[in-house]
């Protein structure tokens, strides 16, 4: 490159010199992007740049999915299914109407075990499964306008076919994301004592600020003929019905958790949690399973071994292929650059490229 | 079919246009519609539109329209804006041209208006340096004799002045009476040959006979032309307004499409089958999960009975996800790539030419990738390979050979003595020299007499006769002066016999002014002037001399003269006159007439002129030749003398190396014989390889190309080299024809008007702007100032370009095939209903921000440096046999978003498998990326060892590369190497190093033959 460099700067000295009294001369300015020599990297498969960044991501990597691995394994995680369980057995057969009835007694308890000691917070999720929050149909079924501000309460546009109620008047909040609310409740007591579940704070603060207006009410909301899911507290402005929120940020998975509200007290390994659940939602027409999570979180999140997973299984096969590249290196060593491998130098039959 | 001028009558003017230039294209009110309508005449445009309409459905688009309509509308904004610019400046020009004030003669009365309101028939008047506003026939000048001197640069790009003459019946007009002149001028309808003009003039009584008189087109002033040297001419408008000669010969080209453009056209195709296939699976099965599961997930509400639409619903909605697959952004960014390749080229400081300070000039934009992608080229030889600087060298008088010792006969003393002693036969041979042309002496203030020629041979010989004392010193009219040793002779020029090239000769017949003879003189080609000479007379000197000329490489002129009695030349006369005013095949019937004047001829000698080769030429051919570019040389001149230059330029070898097959005869079965001889030697593998090349001349070729064109094809592709010489431009052309149906990339180089249609037909045309006028650089696609820029041009520029646009569209691809999967991978866990993962500005962001933007930087990757690809000219298979763009390479692609789809993290596998590659299979690009970081001497010395195995080898690959018919651009080479590029001729190259010297196996291609 040097070479070429001066080889270049030396004929263009030479030739301003000798196009100087020349008027008008049309020889094209130089500069360095018009010769294309603008200074470039060109890094290129050597063994040791090769060796060296395997190593070095393998080296890298092992730690991070480590600690990621033991963070995840320090989440403790209570997961229960209720979905089967929480219909009595006599009823089983018919799943669907059972939850479709209103005259079934849908209380249901469960007794859950802790098996280590949970610090505060625990987060109580409910997980859905097979359940399409993603389908086309279902995640156009809003209007962000209307869920924003009260003048926009007319606004019903892509929210069909739950715009307009029976009366004709619009539905707040409508489309289909609110109208199948999840309606699922969960009460949780510790050896006959009631655990406190709160229920603030559990959307994203930015929904609550922006996305749904203060001053929005709940209007004509499940009046119709058929009844999704939960109904809203008519008297609370939307920014405040969590539940609702955590909702409408639609999953972007079939399967999917939510959160429903935060245990703040300590539990400790083998205590009894006793949880009546109203198991209301049907997921049952789908095939879909419920669950309720419990778990507390650490740095990387909730409970989640993929990652460290992951990192170690690419840190690793880095490693590995750096100690091969290292032992192939030395067991078959090739010259780079050496042109007599250039076929029109020597033999066509390397033609493996 | 013709056209009826009155001259000075105002009552045609309806019946023809007016002198209004419009070159533009739309108008204010039609360019909307009419640019839209072009840009979607376009496939890929109708797409686009197609789906940004189906977007406005808002129960089918899975994102905001705007994020499709945005960059289309974008994009049909900056072409429209382009085509807006281009034809607002030609507008502007167009009215320049317009509005020119001109003098014109209304009603007998001479009056300024502007130049759109001149009609057919009016007298136009200009005054020195004035542009000619329409085309004109003159009917005056300020000069006594009727010339006038035009300069035709922009019309044919010819910077030599030109001389006009007013037609023999406006002869001696007073300029007053010109003003009420009457008459009729009957001219074919307009066309575009700006050579011929064949008309007729018939002066109305009073003003002299009822003669027809008539016109060629040295009668005439042409649109665009400059009057130079006369203080003032007049002329009667023919054409006007659009239908001047070079109105109708301003028409747009056809664009050329590159190879790399039919692949991307073709990949598009592909990828837009596999969307459709994509689309009907998964519409398929989105229609089924609806109608199954969906009727379950009660939460989505699907009505029990949808509209009669609803099956469609989604497999369009997959079909709107889906059109992301073809990149809306390729067009732009491969335009705007195209555009930058062609301002490097001239920009390139390298490509300058000093002598003639022409900058290289890229005008056609959109092919460079052609240039990575040459296999043939085909060269001019005069001009393009030669300096064309003629230089009077030797000649042959009656038999005595001057100027064989010195090489200069302007200095042998043997000639001065003769010339000394006023011997008549070099009298005559000079005298032939300097008359027998049509250069113009211009005399300076200070004495000196400068020649404005035509030619080059004739530039050089009048230049040779004034230095042996025989000085052209001025032509005035019909008479001509010539000063020799001091005593002034003068001619009276009675007729002139125009070369063409299909005569291959020239004539002048004049009346010596002092003893009344009237001489025939003549100058030609050997094969045209010999076969006329007397028959009593002795030609085997002269044969012998042209031989002897010829091998050293100069060009000859046979000059001759024959004394006429006054009966036959005026019988002959009026002929000639007759022919001269027919309108229809005029050039024939003249070429005919003048044949009944040439014979009988006396032979007096042979001229030889030398033409430098360029610069750089020898190393140019080699390097491209190593770089597995095959060279035709297609050149007017004669055998010998082209085999001579050929050889001078590494263009073939002399024995025993190299073996030139001559292909001739005069008739169909001796040329059969000979095609047949000359592919039975070609395709036996020699057992000591030669560089074999194969002669033709334009005789035997055109017998060739008629009868025996599947043959003659089969040698073309046998045949590395090819020479053809005597052969016209149309043959030139049909050569590149012949060459481009067999899908070879041609690149035609030349520099005159003769090669303009070769330039034009090729691939790539490519223009040296030399001395013979910018014609051929103007046809052109590239115009470079000297041969040996061909290497820098291929190599760096072509090659780059190449390499950067089989980079950027097959990642353009790749980047929109990766989102699209990922949409696809999404529509499986979203119920197949066609929503999208990411939302609209998330997209467009993707596709313009994060991947469509910052790519094009790589405008300036380089793989490899300029010098190493100089000097490994080699590697420039990769781009000649398509390696980097083709289905396979695509399937790499494509294979690749799959994977980044699946393995986000896929890093590391890839970088391994790449090293592997790189360092065990390691292409012949690597393997000089790695030369080149290293910094040794990249040429080595092979060990003899595993070449001769090579040579096995590659001797056992030949039938299968034989085989393989080329009939795709791209075509896999079966290796790397050179050899095997399906011509076996070629692959026993590199036995030659073997045998002669093995430390210099670096180079494959014969080196200098001087050298041995």
């Amino acid at each position: 490159m040097n070479l070429k460099a001066t080889a270049a700067s030396s004929t263009s000295d030479g030739t301003s010199d000798s196009s100087a009294p020349r008027r008008n001369s049309k020889k094209p300015k130089y500069s360095r992007f018009t010769q294309q020599e603008l200074p470039a990297c060109k890094p290129i498969l050597t063994p040791g740049w090769v060796i060296s960044t395997f190593a070095v991501v393998g080296i890298i990597f092992i730690p991070i999915g480590l600690a990621s691995l033991f963070a995840s394994q320090r989440v403790v995680e209570i997961v229960d299914r209720y979905d089967i369980d929480c219909i009595p057995e006599t009823l089983r057969n018919d799943k669907l109407a059972f939850i479709q009835s209103r005259e079934t007694n849908k209380t249901c308890t469960r007794s859950l075990t802790v098996p280590m000691d949970m610090k505060s917070p625990i987060y109580v999720y409910y997980e859905l499964d097979n359940f399409y929050q993603n389908h086309r149909r279902y995640v156009k079924s809003r209007n962000d306008k209307q869920l924003q501000s009260k003048k926009n309460e007319n606004e019903t546009s892509s929210c069909d076919p739950e715009a307009n109620a029976s009366n004709g008047l619009p539905i707040v909040p409508c489309g289909l994301i609110a109208w199948s609310l999840f309606n699922d409740t969960y009460r949780f007591s510790l050896s006959s004592k009631v655990l406190e579940v709160n229920k603030k704070n559990i959307a994203w603060k930015s929904d609550q600020g922006h996305k749904f207006g203060d001053d929005v009410y709940p209007k004509n909301f499940q009046s119709g003929g058929l009844i999704g899911g939960a109904k809203l507290n008519a008297s609370k402005p939307l920014s405040e019905q969590e539940d609702l929120i955590v909702w409408m940020r639609t999953a972007a998975l079939p399967t999917f958790r939510k959160l429903w509200g935060k245990i703040e007290v300590d539990l400790e390994a083998n205590e009894q949690i006793t949880v009546v659940i109203q198991n209301n939602y049907n997921t049952y027409s789908f095939g879909g399973k419920k669950k309720l999570v419990l778990s507390t979180t650490s740095w990387i999140g909730g409970k989640n071994d993929f990652l460290g997973v992951a990192y170690l299984t690419v840190g690793g096969l880095c490693l590995f292929l750096a100690i091969s590249f290292i032992l192939l290196y030395f067991a078959r060593p090739r010259p780079l650059g050496d042109p007599s491998f250039l076929s029109w130098n020597s033999d066509p039959a390397g033609h493996m490229n | 079919m013709k056209r009826y001028v009155n001259i000075n009558d105002n009552g045609q003017e309806d019946l023809y246009c007016d002198n209004r230039i419009s070159n533009t294209k739309y108008t204010i009110l039609n360019f909307l519609p009419k640019n839209l309508w072009e840009q979607f005449s376009r496939f890929m445009n109708q797409y686009f539109l197609l789906i940004a309409c189906l977007q406005l459905w808002s129960l089918i688009t899975p994102v905001n329209p705007a994020s499709t309509w945005g960059p289309l509308i974008f994009i049909f904004a900056v072409s429209a804006t382009k085509e807006a610019w281009d034809d607002y400046n030609r507008y502007l020009s167009d009215k320049q041209a317009n509005d020119k004030e001109v003098w014109v003669v209304k009603q007998g009365i001479k009056k300024q208006i502007q130049a759109q309101d001149i009609h057919v028939g009016n007298i136009v008047w200009l005054r020195e340096n004035d542009e000619v506003p329409c085309d004109l026939v003159l009917i005056g000048t300020s000069d006594p004799q009727g010339i006038c001197y035009v300069e035709t640069a922009a019309l044919d790009g010819e910077t030599d002045m030109k001389t006009r003459v007013i037609p023999s019946a406006c002869m001696g007009l007073d300029p007053e009476l010109l003003h009420k002149i009457k008459g009729a001028i009957e001219c074919p309808n307009p066309d575009k040959d700006i050579r011929r003009f064949e008309a007729n003039l018939r002066l109305f009584p009073p003003f002299i006979d009822n003669d027809l008189c008539p016109l060629t087109i040295n009668n005439t002033l042409l649109q665009s032309c400059y009057l130079r040297n006369t203080e003032w001419a007049c002329g009667v408008a023919v054409y006007t307004g659009n239908e001047t000669k070079l109105g109708m010969s301003r028409g747009i080209p056809e664009p050329k499409l590159t190879a790399v453009d039919a692949m991307i056209d073709k990949l598009t195709g592909a990828i837009f089958l596999f969307q459709i296939v994509v689309v009907i699976v998964l519409g398929i099965a989105g229609d089924v999960w609806k109608d199954t599961e969906a009727q379950k997930q009660w939460y989505v509400l699907y009505p029990k009975e949808g509209p009669w639409y609803e099956l469609l619903v989604i497999p369009l909605r997959f079909e709107l996800l889906c059109s992301i697959m073809i990149p809306i952004s390729i067009k732009v960014s491969l335009d705007l790539m195209k555009s930058l390749y062609a301002k490097f080229i001239d920009w390139d400081e390298e490509m300058y030419d000093h002598d003639t300070n022409t900058p290289s000039h890229a005008t056609n934009t959109a092919i460079s990738e052609d240039l990575g992608q040459v296999e043939y080229i085909l060269t001019d030889k005069t001009g393009t390979l030669t300096e064309n600087r003629m230089i009077f060298r030797r000649c042959c008088i009656n038999g005595t050979f001057y100027g064989n010792e010195s090489g200069d006969a302007l200095k042998d003393m043997e000639l001065l003595d003769a010339i000394g002693s006023k011997r008549p036969d070099v009298i005559r041979f000079l005298t032939v020299m300097a008359v027998c042309n049509t250069v113009i002496p211009l005399k300076s203030k200070k004495g000196t007499i400068s020649y404005k020629a035509q030619s080059q041979d004739e530039d050089a010989l009048v230049h040779a006769a004034a230095h042996l004392h025989m000085v052209l010193f001025n032509k005035n009219g019909n008479i001509l002066e010539v000063n020799f040793n001091a005593s002034i002779l003068q001619y009276e020029i009675l007729d002139t016999l125009e070369f063409t090239s299909d005569r291959k000769r020239m004539s002048v017949i004049v009346r010596d002014c002092q003893n009344r003879d009237i001489i025939l003189l003549t100058k030609g080609a050997d094969e045209a002037v010999l076969p006329n000479a007397s028959s009593g007379q002795q030609i085997r000197t002269h044969v012998e001399a042209v031989e002897q000329y010829a091998q050293l490489g100069l060009r000859t002129l046979c000059l001759a003269w024959r004394e006429l009695n006054e009966d036959e030349y005026r019988e002959w006369s009026l002929m000639f006159k007759e022919a001269n005013s027919t309108l229809v095949d005029r050039e024939w019937k003249l070429a005919e007439v003048c044949q009944r004047l040439e014979h009988d001829l006396e032979i007096l000698g042979v001229t030889a002129i030398e033409d430098r080769l360029q610069d750089g030429v020898p190393e140019t051919i080699e390097t491209l030749r190593k770089a597995g570019i095959n060279f035709w040389m297609l050149t007017g001149d004669k055998q010998d003398t082209a085999i001579q230059i050929a050889l001078s330029c590494n263009f073939i070898s002399p024995e025993p190396k190299g073996q030139l097959l001559l292909i001739d005869g005069k008739t169909e079965d001796e040329v059969s014989k000979s095609l047949e001889r000359v592919i039975r030697t070609m395709s036996i593998t020699p057992s000591e390889p030669k560089d074999v090349a194969f002669v033709v001349d334009g005789w035997a070729l055109e017998i060739a190309l008629k009868h025996h064109q599947k043959d003659f094809t089969k040698l073309a592709m046998l045949s590395r080299t090819a020479i053809c010489c005597r052969v016209t431009p149309s043959q030139k052309a049909q050569l590149v024809e012949l060459l481009k149906s067999r899908e070879y990339r041609t690149l035609a180089i030349g520099d005159g008007g003769n090669d303009v249609r070769m330039i034009q037909q090729a691939d790539i045309g490519v223009g040296i702007s030399g001395r013979e006028g910018l014609q051929a650089a103007r046809a052109a696609d590239y115009s470079i100032g000297k041969f040996r820029f061909l290497k820098r041009l291929i190599l760096v520029h072509g090659r780059y370009s190449y390499n950067r646009t089989a980079f950027l569209s097959q990642y353009s691809f790749y980047k929109s095939l990766l989102i699209c999967f990922i949409q696809i991978l999404f529509s499986f866990i979203s119920g197949v209903s066609g929503s999208s993962l990411f939302n609209s500005v998330s997209l467009m962001a993707y596709n313009v921000f994060y991947t469509s933007i910052p790519v094009l930087v790589s405008v300036l990757d380089k793989d490899l440096s300029e010098r190493t690809v100089m000097e490994h000219p080699q590697i420039l298979f990769y781009c000649q046999a398509g390696r980097l763009l083709n289905p396979s390479t695509f399937a790499g692609w494509f294979g690749r978003s799959l994977f980044h789809l699946i393995v986000a993290a896929g890093m590391g596998p890839v970088l391994s498998l790449k090293y592997f590659r790189y360092t065990y299979r390691s292409s012949a690009i690597n393997k000089l990326q790695q030369a080149e970081r290293l910094g040794g001497p990249i040429v080595s010395l092979g060990n003899v060892e595993p070449q001769m195995k090579s040579i096995d080898k590659d001797v056992a690959l030949l039938p299968m590369s034989q085989s393989n018919n080329r009939n795709t651009a791209y075509e896999p080479l079966p290796s790397d190497s050179p050899t095997s590029s399906r011509r076996f001729l070629g692959s026993a190259t590199p036995f030659d190093f073997l045998q002669t010297t093995q430390l210099r196996l670096s180079s494959t291609y014969s080196r200098n033959f001087k050298d041995n």
